[in-house]
Parts: structure tokens; sequence; C-alpha cells
């Protein structure tokens, strides 16, 4: 498929969950959506686009919890990131490691360290930050205040 | 002078610890280890095991995770006499990761430090002047 | 059979970043393998969104030593993304030339420290003895040996002098000898076909479920490569082809990444050579609201980063990912089913920024054995002895 078979065919298959489209160059399109839709848009995607799964990148913006899911058609070279806003006192999004297994450390990377949560991920232990963190601080958050109070940020010169 | 100590300056062995550093200056190190720089031919060896080790050199900037293990491997699995030598900026201060939500404190605050290599990542030559003057001082000393 | 657990690492006698696997085994075949990460976590993304656009480069650099080109090259991608600006022909071809002498010393650094986990140590010392001539090229282009700081948004902070290009050529072809010489023990030896050969296998669907990038998918058939897929720097203005294969297991990814460092000296000799003349430097103006992402092929895989800017003058988020995050979890499908002699090379196969497989000890599950030190390499040197006698060539 070229690049506007695949615009035109996402626009019309998924037309009531598509909030925002932005073109912005050649080989990037970002494309707002809603959230309960993003593992059928996703999986259609993968599957049959053939996309592959770059990342996800978790944003706090203040007034949301950005997701985007990036996605890249190597074939034609086309970057298509999927943004999700989901509320910020209560984030909860659908895990998309039933339709690939690749989405599993992103998200459990996202889980620790922007709080959100992922329902359907099958493995909730931490992968990155301590035992000795406390629950409920996420240091990508924008109001992450240092909360421990022994840290040293003095070189002593 | 001791038998020990002795018998550690004449070959000290050396075990390698990264503690959440880059990799620069455990590739450096290791770099020592290979043909151009070569420092087997003063005896210095690289231990396969923590308890084999009589110099421990670490590297990087003592995350949360990794400081309680250097903790427990300099007070459990080290056999006496020990030295330890930090390699890097990341082990003498941090570095850049001062401000690190995971880095709370410099190595120096969790074990004693013998010698500092500064340098970002120091040399092959900056590391074995640093362990030659390490012997030295230690001859020195006793 | 009673099941065992294998902790292995977090440290490393060997090098690189402590990081903690733990497989399960049942007799001689492991069942089940778990990663836990973390001993390398440093907090980079927050730490850059204090940092000037200027600055980030450095601090990106300092994720990871051996990739300290990658990193900075795909964040200034981002950054020209956000702004749409277009970077001297001179600079892009300093970047593809810095790039790949990285991808060199990486691909070699690889190589030898395969060696040592198979117990030849022959390979070890000889391909690090190589890597030096490379980290000497390096310098006299960037000035360090590692850590090479060329990279700006907008174009590359220093010029390579002509005066140097011919020494750097004549050192690079110095290279090419040695190294063919070195490709030809390595690749035909039949200890190593019989040691590497048809173990770790990866295949095709699992590569694509996983997502597995660079020289771990390549090796299986998934013929992706960023810099042939979306051209950027000098790619598409030099020849060269990307490297292949279809079966996946280890012997495969070696071939793949020995065969691609002759690639990358070709490139590197042919920017040298027509290296045009201008500017280094586009003198980025201020950078607008927006986001951008730039992905750049480094050594191991597609490194990628989201940059979001609104409009100060630095990053509001910086979103790093590496490749071996994506091939780790590989591991899952090319280990279990594997004999435990085989785990150590298999996992190091992908080329993490791997570090555990010597300090580990083995414990049963009811605490009453107890074994420490070097065991998995020690099994897998004796295994490649074990074919090295049957094979008469001890």
């Amino acid at each position: 498929m070229t690049r506007e078979e695949i615009v035109t065919t996402l626009k019309s298959r998924y037309s009531g969950q598509i909030i925002d489209f932005l073109d912005k160059s050649k080989s990037r399109i970002y494309m707002e959506i809603k959230p309960e839709s993003l593992r059928t848009i996703a999986a259609y995607v993968f599957k049959e686009l053939e996309a592959r799964f770059n990342t996800a990148s978790g944003v706090d913006n203040r007034f949301h919890i950005e997701i985007l899911y990036h996605f890249t058609i190597d074939s034609i070279n086309l970057l298509i990131s999927f943004r999700v806003k989901v509320n910020r006192e209560n984030p909860v999004i659908d895990s998309l490691t039933s339709v690939f297994k690749g989405a599993d450390f992103i998200e459990r990377e996202m889980h620790e360290l922007l709080g959100i949560e992922f329902t359907g991920q099958p493995d909730k232990r931490r992968l990155l930050l301590s035992d000795q963190w406390p629950e409920g601080v996420h240091p990508l958050r924008s109001d992450y205040k240092e909360w421990d109070s022994d840290a040293i940020r003095d070189r002593g010169v | 002078m001791s038998i020990t100590l002795n018998a550690l300056l004449k070959s000290p062995w050396v075990f390698h610890l990264s503690s959440g550093s880059c990799n620069n200056c455990d590739i450096e190190v290791l770099d020592c280890l290979t043909p151009r720089f070569d420092v087997e031919r003063f005896g210095i060896k690289l231990a396969g095991s923590i308890r084999h080790a009589d110099v421990l050199l670490v590297t990087g900037s003592c995350n949360r995770k990794s400081s309680a293990r250097i903790r427990k491997i300099y007070e459990d699995h080290v056999p006496r006499p020990c030295v330890v030598v930090a390699i890097g900026e990341c082990s003498l201060s941090r570095g850049l990761f001062i401000d690190s939500y995971n880095c709370p404190l410099p190595l120096d605050r969790i074990i004693p430090v013998n010698v500092y290599i500064p340098g970002c990542p120091p040399k092959p030559e900056a590391i074995i002047a640093g362990v030659v003057k390490l012997i030295q001082r230690l001859k020195a000393s006793v | 059979m009673a099941k065992t657990i294998i902790p292995i690492g977090p440290f490393h006698p060997l090098q690189e970043e402590p990081e903690y696997f733990s497989l399960t085994v049942e007799g001689e075949t492991v069942v089940d393998v778990d990663v836990e990460l973390g001993y390398n976590h440093r907090g980079i993304e927050k730490l850059s969104e204090s940092k000037t656009y200027d600055q980030v480069p450095f601090v990106v650099e300092r994720i990871c030593g051996i990739c300290s080109t990658s990193h900075p090259y795909a964040y200034v991608k981002a950054v020209e993304d956000i702004s749409g600006c277009t970077i001297p022909e001179r600079a892009e071809y300093i970047r593809t030339i810095i790039a790949e002498g990285e991808r060199i010393h990486s691909h070699l650094l690889w190589l030898g420290l395969a060696g040592h986990f198979l117990g030849y140590n022959t390979v070890y010392m000889w391909v690090w003895k190589l890597r030096e001539e490379i980290l000497d090229v390096m310098e006299i282009l960037s000035g360090n040996r590692n850590n090479y700081a060329m990279f700006k948004p907008g174009g590359v902070r220093r010029d390579i002098r002509e005066e140097d290009i011919p020494f750097v050529i004549k050192k690079i072809d110095s290279i090419v000898k040695t190294l063919d010489m070195l490709k030809k023990a390595i690749l035909d030896d039949p200890v190593l076909h019989a040691r590497l050969k048809g173990i770790g296998i990866l295949k095709r669907e699992d590569a694509i479920d996983y997502s597995a990038l660079g020289p771990t998918s390549r090796a299986s058939g998934v013929a992706k490569d960023v810099r042939k897929d979306a051209p950027y720097g000098a790619y598409d203005k030099v020849e060269w082809k990307m490297i292949v294969t279809e079966k996946g297991d280890v012997f495969d990814k070696v071939v793949v990444r020995v065969l691609e460092v002759f690639e990358s000296i070709s490139i590197m000799k042919s920017c040298l050579l027509s290296l045009p003349k201008g500017p280094i430097d586009a003198n980025l103006a201020d950078i607008v609201p927006g986001e951008g992402i730039g992905v750049h092929e480094a050594p191991r895989g597609e490194t990628f980063h989201y940059v979001r800017s609104d409009g100060s003058n630095r990053p509001t988020r910086h979103k790093v990912r590496a490749p071996t995050f994506m091939n780790l979890p590989t591991c899952k499908s090319t280990v279990i089913g594997a004999a435990i002699a085989d785990a150590a090379i298999i996992l190091a196969s992908i080329d993490p920024c791997y570090c555990c497989t010597e300090r580990l000890a083995v414990c049963r599950i009811d605490g009453k054995r107890m074994m420490n030190g070097g065991e998995l390499i020690r099994l897998s040197v004796e295994k490649t002895e074990k074919l090295k006698k049957e094979m008469g060539r001890r």
C-alpha cells in the first residue's frame, strides 16, 4: 500500500475513533485516537499493515497523561504515532501485550515511571526502580518531588 | 610489611564492578588487559570471582539498586585486605548524574575508597598510572 | 525432574552493565528465563529535561559508552525533525563517518567477547588488538577514544582536517587485511560451526512479534535497516549492501556482524574519499514548539528518540528507546530449550550491553548445594574443548 492509501484507509475505517489528524511531514503522521479503540487500531496496523512497533512514549503534560504508540512501516518509510490521552488522576489503558509481545517491557516501564495502569498486562513486577522506592511516586510525572531526604546533591567542593 | 600485603602488591588481582555506568570506563578497564596495554605483565589479572580479588575497581554512578549490592559485596564477600579504586567521573562525584533521582549517594559515602581516577572515561594509561600510584602508596605506608 | 534456578549476575567480572538473569533449568535444559533490569537506571530522560538543547547531546552520549554516537545522532535528528532544517552536506558525511567508525569498534568488541565466552581467548585478544587501531582512527578524527562529542543540533562540532584523511585511510586499509585473516579463521573453523550452528534460533515470526532490531533481526531474515529504509546522512550517496541471513542461529548473527564490519569500512572509506567541501553547521535558530522523532541504526539496531518542545530552550519530554530494550525479550524464545552450556553465548548473541555470565551461584531450590564462580563460562569452554578433541584438533 502507498502512503495515501494507508491514510485514507485509516481515516475511513476508524472515522469515529480519530479525534485529530496531523500530517507533519512525508514520513511522520500523528493521529489522536480514542483510548478504547487503541487495541483494535494497533492490531490492524501491526497485523494487516505489517508495521513494526517502535516503542511507546508516555508524556505528562500537566493536564493529561499522553501515550504515543509509534509504529513504522519500513517498506514506505512511514512513522505513524497514535496518541491517546488518559485521565491524569487515574490513568488506565488497555495493554497491547496480547497483540504483540514487544509491548511488554515498555508497558512495565511506563507503569513504574508514570503510574499508568495497563489492563491485561500479565507482569506487574518492577522493571527498573529498586525495592526501596516508595509506592505511588513516579519520577517522570511533572509534579515529582525528591522524596529521599538522605540524598546528597552537593559535590562537596 | 605483612606477608599478605606483600603478596598482594606483587600481583594484585582485580575484580571489576559496574554500578550503573555507561560502559566506557568498563571497556577501558578491559582494554588495559588486552595486547596493546597488557597489564598482565605487571601481574595484574582480572579475577573471575569476587572472592579471589584484592582490588575492587568500581565504575559508575551507584544507583539505588546496585549500591545496596556494592555495600554487601564489600562487607561480606571480599577477602581482606582489599583496596577500592574508583574509576571515572561517575564514581567520583556521579558526574552529570548528580541530580538524578536514582543516584542518591556518591561511591565514597557507600564504601571507603583508596584511589580516585578521574576522567570520562579515563584513558587506559591513566588507569595504569592510578594503579601504580596505589601500589607505591601502599608500599610507603607499611 | 527437580527444577533448579541459576541466577546470573548482577555483577560480572568481564565488563559492562549489571543485569540479572535467572535461568530455570531441568537437568541440562533451560526451561524458563527471566530478566531483571534496573541496575543501570540513571534517570536520563528526567535529567535531559533540565538541560538545554545544546547540552543534551553530552547527556545522551553517556547513556552507553559503546553507542556514544548512536544516541546523539538519533537525538539531533529528532530536534532537526522539530525545526525542519536541512544540514550541510559536509556535516552529513562527517556524521556518517563517525557513526560507521563506531559500528566497526562495537562489532569487533562483541566478536572478541563472544570468543571469550566460547573459550577462544585467542580470538578475544586478536580482535581487541585490532579494535585499538580503529580507536586510534577515532581519536584522530574526533579527539577522543570514546565519547566523541561530535554532534550538535544542526551539524557537527568539529571538522575533519584534510591532512588527516590519508593517514586514516591507510589505517583502515591495514585493518581490512588482518580482519580478512580473522574472518577466514573464525567463519571456517569446524569447531565453531559445531558449537554455534543450530543453537539459539530466533524464528522469523518471533523476530517480527518481538519487533527485534538490527543484526538480531537481520540474522533471522527480516531485512530491516534504517540506513536503507529511511536513508539519512550519506548512506544513500555511497554504495553498500545490507547483510541478511536466514537461519537466525548464533552462527548467523556472527556472520552478519563480521560482514557488516567490512561494509562499514567501505562506507567509511568512500565517505572520506568523497568528503564535500563547505560549512559544517546550519546554525540552528530557536527550536519551535512541536514534537519530533529521530531514528538511527545503531550497531545493535534502531535507536529511537522522541523529543517534545514547548518553545523554550529545554525539551519538555525526551524519550529514549535503545535497541537492546526490544532485543532482550527475545531471549525468552531463544534460550528456552537450550542446554545450559549454550546459554552464555545465546544470551550474548543479541549483543546486549551484557554482563553477568560469570559471577553466578548454582543452588538447588532446597538450598543444599551451592557452587560459585564462573560455572557457565566453564561449561561453555568445556563443551568447546570436548568438540575440539572429538575433531582431533587438540
